[in-house]
């Protein structure tokens, strides 16, 4: 549906009254939907969220797509399809649920392809083997879900509408990846070193996908406060650690970190540092493939305009011989 | 390079017969046609439907969303129109 924007004007405090119905629904764990009056800044917010989550979604299909025409098997290839397709699909779901804000399609896509906004940064990583496809689903995929499951509490009505969808959908792709990477790890001594081997490449970027520590972490105090997010940084990277363990050791693969044990004392993994300084080189554009990536999407994007231009041509042309 | 934006449309599945339809969400398309096939690909990914309905978002008129509208006043303070607002004798069956 579309926003109608009634906030106040940059500078003109907003009428109490409105503040007040607003603070009031949020803590009472209402829902806020498109036309409800809110804070600027609680849009804006929820603006550079969902755009940052969409363009992630869409993002995410190239380094997977990447080994769509080299899938070892046919099932393998039509699950990798289908998968990618989702994350087409995911990425219209938060399209849409984002311009019920009232910001356009078209004002996102410019802001991604202009670098005014940003999407995960795990895709800056290169898929080097067939095995990454498998690391990628089930830490990738699993790191996500574990951000995505509080979401579809989250304060606005269309972003946890989003995420009930995607997250039924998320599963899937968690579990293709796990059996993938099971096969390759009791397959030949080649394939088991190959999915350690994407493991060991993959386990550090997805524990990154949390987010910056709580302390660092600009936009968390707030976004928790809004009921946006619902679980701090830190506490849903502790809770991948402790699902990831258990889940390697069936697989029969290790995790990277010598640090990795369990503590009697707090009920969760201890784990080592985390390589911020990697996490920040990567956000600010120095990663593996940030250039391929986005330099892909911008050539996806011109070279599909004739497409676009024609479909609104045949539409024109045919409301006309209707009317 | 394309002039302005498609429009957009809200989507509304049956996801069996003998149910009503009901909102899936929105995406854009230049036309009706357009905007059924995409929806099919949007929504109905995983069997979630057997029929589709799509209407220009344009064309939705709504009502106020605020939860203290006069609009919805006359009804609210008419419990008798409830079933839970008769009290019945105890043993009294099929009532």
């Amino acid at each position: 549906m579309v926003a109608m924007t009634q906030d106040a004007a940059a500078g003109q405090a907003p009428d109490p009254a409105l503040v007040a119905a607003f603070d009031a629904a949020v803590a009472a764990d209402e829902r806020v939907e498109p036309r409800d009056w809110m804070p600027a800044e609680y849009r804006a917010s929820l603006v550079r969220q969902m755009a940052q989550h969409a363009h992630s979604e869409i993002i995410g299909m190239q380094p997977e797509a990447n080994w769509i025409t080299r899938a070892p098997s046919l099932r393998r290839k039509a699950i990798l399809m289908a998968k990618v397709q989702d994350e087409a699909g995911h990425g219209l779901y938060l399209y849409s649920a984002a311009e019920t804000l009232g910001t356009s399609r078209d004002e996102l896509l410019d802001k991604l392809h202009a670098g005014k906004q940003k999407y995960s940064s795990i895709f800056n990583y290169p898929t080097l083997t067939w095995a990454d496809v498998g690391a990628i689903g089930w830490l990738v995929d699993g790191a996500a879900i574990t951000n995505q499951v509080p979401l579809c509490r989250c304060s606005y009505g269309p972003y946890a509408r989003a995420m009930v969808r995607i997250c039924k959908e998320e599963s899937f792709h968690q579990r293709q990846g796990y059996e993938l990477l099971l096969a390759l790890s009791q397959g030949t001594e080649a394939q088991h070193a190959m999915a350690q081997d994407a493991v060991d490449r993959w386990w550090w970027p997805s524990l990154m996908m949390f987010g910056p520590p709580d302390d660092e972490s600009a936009h968390s105090a707030q976004s928790m406060a809004w009921r946006i997010k619902r679980h701090s940084n830190d506490e849903l990277r502790q809770r991948f650690v402790d699902i990831a363990v258990p889940q390697a050791e069936a697989l029969g693969l290790t995790l990277p970190d010598p640090d990795l044990k369990w503590n009697e004392e707090r009920g969760h993994h201890d784990f080592g540092t985390i390589d911020w300084s990697e996490f920040w080189e990567v956000l600010k554009g120095n990663g593996p493939c940030n250039e391929q990536r986005i330099g892909q999407r911008r050539r996806a994007h011109e070279e599909g305009a004739w497409v676009r231009d024609a479909a609104a041509e045949y539409a024109r042309k045919h409301g006309e011989a209707k009317a | 390079m394309s002039t302005s934006e498609w429009p957009l449309w809200e989507v509304f599945v049956r996801s069996r017969r003998g149910l009503s339809h009901t909102h899936a969400g929105s995406l854009h398309a230049p036309d009706a046609e357009m905007a059924l096939r995409n929806a099919r690909d949007l929504y109905t990914r995983r069997n979630e439907g057997v029929s589709i309905w799509v209407v220009p978002s344009a064309a939705v008129t709504a009502s106020s969303p605020d939860e203290r509208d006069p609009f919805f006043a006359p009804s609210a303070d008419k419990p008798y129109r409830h079933p839970t607002f008769y009290e019945i004798p105890e043993g009294v069956r099929h009532l």
